[in-house]
């Protein structure tokens, strides 16, 4: 054929692609963040006067935990270009579903099984709403899940607290493996596993073909709907497993609890530079992301500034971020 | 061809209107089933309480509808109706002489202020509106707590003729409810008679080529985020007159409220469609399950879940109403 | 039209246009002079620099060389603004309507009309005017339909009464047809004239040599961004007109091969789908070409995508090598040997934003699978082998998409399909937006793909290539197959007419 030539001569560029491309690199979206992050460290160190480095960092860590878990998720859910507003209500309802159905007599440990049983079921219904009326935009579905689940709670526990667990409940999220919290351990496997499943296998590929072109991942025979489903699934899940660790931490439970998490899980990912349009990102700026946010808010808290301080701060920075990603590294892809 | 193309575009034609009788075939069962419950729903003296109780969400659903129909979407318009409450509250506090017109005209401007920044940030820092004013969302509160030092503004100090706002009227009719009705009459002749109000319609219609078409773009998002700004701020010192009180955590969560009244009446998510006289039904849905559950003994606690299901079954019945007719449409094709 | 071009003044004439983009010159010294009252056919390859040299004219870009004069006055356009209200208008390829708002809308949007100090915009008025506007043109649309509940072709009539309520003197069309059926293309042309008669002049820009010959006075042909040169119509035979387009003499554009025909492949029976087609009886043999034609809208591309399970059939048998299959989604048309390139190949089948070897490792993702992990290196060897026996014009397998031209992309997509085992593959207009010279290419591709024994269901609407690729024809109308054909009996006539059945042939 006429172009063979051509291809061929140009094939041996292909050994080239693979090599350390250190202008690349520094454009990357995951190297200004690990240069914000390191920024953010260093402040907390030299505000605690070197305790950080000691004791407070893992202290600090598992405070912002348990909300981290949804991040991974919410990331998933992102790149496929959905989202999902109704995480916070599934995280109350899971809750209070654990803390009444122990009140009534139901084992710890069934009780836990519950909860996280209830997140997956909270992602699995919006999974199935949005693949069996795809005409929906999910910001919508969820939506109104967002209403309903929270509306759950609330009929169950009314305005009430439910509490009481027993002891070894708050281990879970009090306890530690030498200086390590439980809970950072967790989200460290988790957060390997989210991150190999994205970017090491078929279903991971499927995801980002689906957030960049849907018709086109079903015209390639990707199971759009399962894997849509599967996404929803995974946010309700770790919802679910967020529920188990907040409430081991704060040791009792009401219907209004987790109330926003939904939105800063979603500007999380963001910043970890995952437009809310899909198709593209990766985990590694998603764990980056996660700490910058955790331990910027414990930088500034140490610094006595007040959580609505916080909020500008957290608001602007949200602001600051997207804007240079348009304008500086992405000009192609807006954020 | 050209036999089945008509017979699709009187489809469509039904199916437009027949979205619209959905709405008000739902209303209509609402207020019937309240009314047999409980007789005194239809009384005018709780009809009127019931649009005073509506009309902020009223006049934050019309700005919302507008957001939505270029395609956007302000998830910031509850801490603006929080901030400018609360910067209205503190300057008739401090200075009690003000007169209530230039307490209004200064809740307004600020909120201008928010809008015009939100409108920035989405038309020229090119940011996704939901990520924009999710940003702001938390700026906007946060400078509410600072500038109010996490205080209330409570009911002794506020001067009479400021709380008037909210009680006085024109013969039986609440303030609050002109103020809404002067908002959708002002609106409804914008969107309709005005050319900046069909160029609304036009960039959430088909926003890749507005600009071949002329419209500038970025002038009508700004604009539309700066009205909803206006209208929070009429919104935010409507809301503190009414309770009498400024609180920093004011209307959180209520942009979810907004933003639902928007989609029960009918305003595409997509951008490029909604209509007022949808919005109205979608709004007075809102307002009838808001107000109305303590007259026939349902608790309170019940009100979110029965808001969600609703809002779920709608939008449901809406897809299942387009399948069929676009199935029967297939039908009477002759083939 | 006036004959003699020494004593005609031009109403548009651009000298020496040149236009540098970042890298590339995109038009290179083209000169071009638009008759007043003539038809001018513009002709060129896919980048040769027509859509660029429109965009000079209407004011989006600014060219860094030439000058370009109107009724014989120097203009300098800024934007498309300062075009339109020098009397020039575009109706672009890629639709520019409102989906939402109403015809009379779309036609008045940036010159509405209204009155009163408070310009309150008067619908009544622009209603009645549209209204004349669209009866002017012998269409029957009604002005309060919303654009989007349009066909194409009536979206175009609309687009042209847009063009004539700005009072436009030259319009220009850029591909008009390119979506269109036949029936809607002699429409098209029929409008068309109306316009020329009615004083306006047109440019028009297509890939169709029907359309250059139905309705150009003149022709300019441009190629590699330079202008080669303009004829008259009349004056040109298509030998010549090829020539100039792409440089070379292409001298046979189908190379059909002769292949030993096997047994049947592919058999459907009575497929029927509820308002979209009907009786669909077919099969393929290994080995096969076999076209499925007709007009745009007969139901060929439902047929494909039932097959392929992207929308199953109602009922009827689809048998691989004589067993029953039930197909339900694409992943069962997969399994047993089906693979389909979709009519539109940048919205159905790529990722544009992604590598070449991504895309192609997007045809078969399963199969580059061990166990939990996904093998990009496996991918990697897949994809430069394809690439190669493709030849795929690239510099490496990890181009970006979207820097390919359609024919290159379009190259993808069957390298894609080619990664799974078949043993029939649809090809949706496979040609479709692709330049003479990759249209060639995929020719060959087909004629070797047939060779290897595949069966191919040639989904097309070009008569040319139906008639020059197919062993056997099949002609669809209105859902249902009205007549077949074999390559000997096979006549352009023939075709036209089982497609159109009792519809009036235009002469």
């Amino acid at each position: 054929m006429a172009n063979m030539q051509r291809t061929n001569v140009e094939l041996d560029r292909l050994a080239l692609q693979h090599s350390f491309d250190a202008k690349k690199f520094f454009i990357r979206w995951e190297s200004l963040l690990v240069v914000i992050l390191i920024g953010i460290l260093v402040l907390n160190v030299v505000v605690s006067n070197g305790n950080f480095l000691g004791s407070q960092f893992f202290s600090a860590a598992n405070g912002f935990m348990d909300k981290s878990f949804i991040v991974l998720s919410m990331a998933f859910v992102l790149i496929t270009g959905e989202i999902d507003i109704s995480v916070g209500s599934t995280v109350a309802l899971s809750a209070v579903l654990m803390a009444i159905s122990y009140n009534a007599g139901l084992p710890m440990a069934l009780a836990i099984a519950l909860c996280i049983l209830v997140g997956a079921g909270c992602g699995a219904i919006n999974g199935l709403i949005f693949v069996k009326f795809r005409e929906l935009p999910t910001m919508i579905i969820t939506l109104a899940t967002m209403i309903i689940y929270r509306g759950v709670a609330t009929i169950i526990l009314e305005d009430r607290a439910s509490g009481g667990f027993p002891d070894w409940f708050a281990e879970i999220s009090w306890g530690s493996l030498g200086p390590v919290p439980y809970s950072v351990i967790v989200f460290a496997l988790l957060a390997t596993l989210f991150a190999v499943v994205l970017h090491k296998t078929a279903f991971g590929r499927e995801l980002f073909a689906i957030g960049n072109n849907k018709l086109a991942a079903q015209f390639s025979r990707i199971k759009v709907n399962r894997d849509l489903f599967v996404a929803f699934l995974l946010n309700g899940l770790m919802a679910g497993v967020c529920a188990l660790f907040l409430t081991s931490r704060m040791t009792s439970t009401r219907p209004n609890i987790a109330d926003g998490y939904e939105l800063e899980a979603i500007a999380i990912v963001v910043l970890a530079g995952i437009p809310t349009t899909g198709g593209k990102g990766n985990m590694t700026g998603v764990i980056l992301a996660v700490f910058i946010i955790g331990f910027l808010r414990n930088g500034l808290g140490m610094f006595n500034v007040t959580s609505p301080v916080m909020s500008v701060i957290i608001g602007l920075l949200l602001i600051g971020t997207v804007l240079i990603s348009n304008f500086f590294i992405n000009k192609e892809k807006k954020l | 061809m050209l036999s089945a193309q008509t017979v699709s575009n009187e489809n469509k034609k039904r199916r437009g209107s027949m979205r619209e009788f959905g709405m008000l075939f739902i209303l209509i069962a609402l207020a019937v089933f309240f009314t047999v419950a409980n007789p005194r729903f239809i009384s005018g003296e709780n009809l009127l309480d019931m649009f005073r109780n509506t009309a902020i969400l009223g006049i934050l659903a019309v700005g919302m509808m507008m957001i939505i129909t270029t395609g956007g979407i302000d998830l910031s318009v509850g801490a603006v109706v929080s901030l400018t409450g609360m910067v209205s509250a503190l300057l008739v506090r401090d200075f009690p002489n003000t007169p209530v017109i230039a307490a209004i005209l200064v809740a307004m401007l600020v909120g201008t202020g928010c809008g015009l920044i939100n409108g920035f940030l989405v038309a020229k820092g090119r940011i996704i509106p939901i990520i924009a004013t999710l940003a702001t969302m938390n700026a906007f509160r946060g400078f509410t707590f600072i500038i109010s030092d996490s205080a209330w503004v409570s009911a002794h100090e506020f001067p009479a003729d400021y709380k008037a706002l909210a009680t006085g009227g024109l013969g039986p009719v609440n303030n609050l409810v002109i103020f809404w009705i002067v908002v959708m009459i002002v609106f409804y002749y914008f969107q309709t008679y005005t050319r900046t109000g069909r160029y609304v319609y036009a960039v959430g219609s088909n926003p890749d080529v507005v600009n071949i078409t002329g419209i500038r773009k970025d002038r009508i998002l700004i604009l539309v985020y700066t009205i909803q700004g206006l209208l929070a701020g009429l919104a935010g010192i409507l809301w503190t007159a009414k309770f009498a009180s400024a609180q920093p955590d004011t209307a959180t969560g209520y942009e979810i409220n907004v933003i639902a009244a928007c989609v029960l009446g009918g305003v595409s998510i997509n951008g490029g469609a909604g209509k007022m006289q949808g919005l109205i039904l979608g709004v007075l849905t809102l307002g009838i399950l808001e107000n109305a559950l303590p007259l026939v003994n349902i608790s309170v606690f019940w009100q979110n879940f029965i808001k969600g299901m609703i809002i779920l079954t709608a939008i449901v019945a809406n897809v299942l109403i387009k399948r069929r007719s676009t199935a029967q449409g297939l039908k009477r094709r002759e083939i | 039209m006036a004959e003699n071009p020494s004593t005609v003044n031009s109403i548009l004439r651009l000298e020496h246009i040149t236009k540098i983009f970042p890298g590339v010159k995109a038009l290179d010294d083209v000169s071009f002079d638009l008759r007043p009252g003539e038809i001018h056919a513009l002709m060129g390859e896919n980048g040769a620099g027509k859509s660029t040299f429109i965009k000079v004219i209407t004011g989006v870009h600014k060219p860094e060389g030439g000058k370009m004069f109107l009724y014989d006055e120097e203009v300098h356009f800024d934007s498309t603004r300062d075009s339109q209200q020098a009397g020039i208008a575009c109706i672009y390829q890629h639709s520019t309507a409102y989906p939402d708002l109403t015809i009379a809308e779309n036609i008045f949007l940036g010159h509405e009309i209204f009155d009163g100090p408070l310009k309150k915009l008067n619908w009544r008025s622009m209603h009645a005017r549209a209204k004349e506007l669209l009866d002017s043109l012998g269409s029957e649309l009604d002005t309060k339909t919303t654009m989007g509940e349009l066909s194409v072709a009536q979206q175009q009539i609309v687009e042209i009464a847009k063009a004539l309520s700005t009072d436009a003197k030259i319009i220009i069309m850029d591909e008009p047809t390119a979506a269109l059926t036949k029936q809607e293309s002699e429409d098209l042309y029929r409008y068309t004239r109306r316009l020329q008669a009615s004083g306006v002049s047109i440019i028009f820009i297509s890939h169709r040599f029907e359309d250059m010959y139905e309705l150009g006075d003149r022709v300019t042909v441009l190629r590699d961004a330079q202008y080669i040169g303009t004829w008259d119509v009349d004056k040109i035979t298509n030998q010549e007109m090829i020539l100039a387009m792409v440089g070379r003499e292409i001298t046979n554009l189908f190379p059909k091969r002769e292949v030993a025909i096997g047994d049947i492949v592919l058999e459907v029976k009575n497929l029927k789908k509820t308002g979209l087609f009907r009786d669909i009886s077919f099969h393929v043999r290994k080995g096969e070409i076999v076209s499925l034609t007709g007009l745009i809208g007969a139901g060929r591309s439902e047929v494909a995508e039932a097959i392929f399970g992207i929308a199953p059939a109602d009922s009827g048998e689809i048998l691989i090598d004589g067993a029953a299959v039930k197909i339900q989604n694409p992943t069962d048309a997969g399994a047993t040997g089906i693979g389909l390139l979709p009519e539109d190949r940048q919205r159905q089948a790529l990722i544009l934003d992604w590598e070449i070897s991504k895309n192609i490792g997007l045809g078969n993702l399963a199969k580059f699978k061990r166990k939990f992990f996904y093998n990009v290196s496996h991918e990697e060897e897949e994809a430069q082998t394809l690439a190669e026996k493709l030849a795929i014009k690239a510099s490496t397998i990890f181009d970006k998409i979207s820097s390919l031209s359609g024919g290159n992309q379009q190259k993808v997509v069957i390298a894609k399909i080619l990664t799974t085992d078949l043993k029939l593959i649809i090809l949706d207009e496979p040609t479709k937006g692709v330049d003479v010279g990759a249209k060639a290419a995929i020719y060959e591709i087909m004629g070797e793909l047939s060779e290897q024994g595949y069966g191919i269901l040639l989904i097309s609407s070009e008569m040319p290539e139906v008639l020059g690729m197919s062993d056997r024809i099949l002609v669809m109308k209105s859902g249902r197959v009205t007549a077949e054909f074999t390559k000997e009996n096979a006549t352009q006539e023939a075709i036209l007419a089982a497609a159109i059945l009792n519809t009036e042939i235009a002469s």
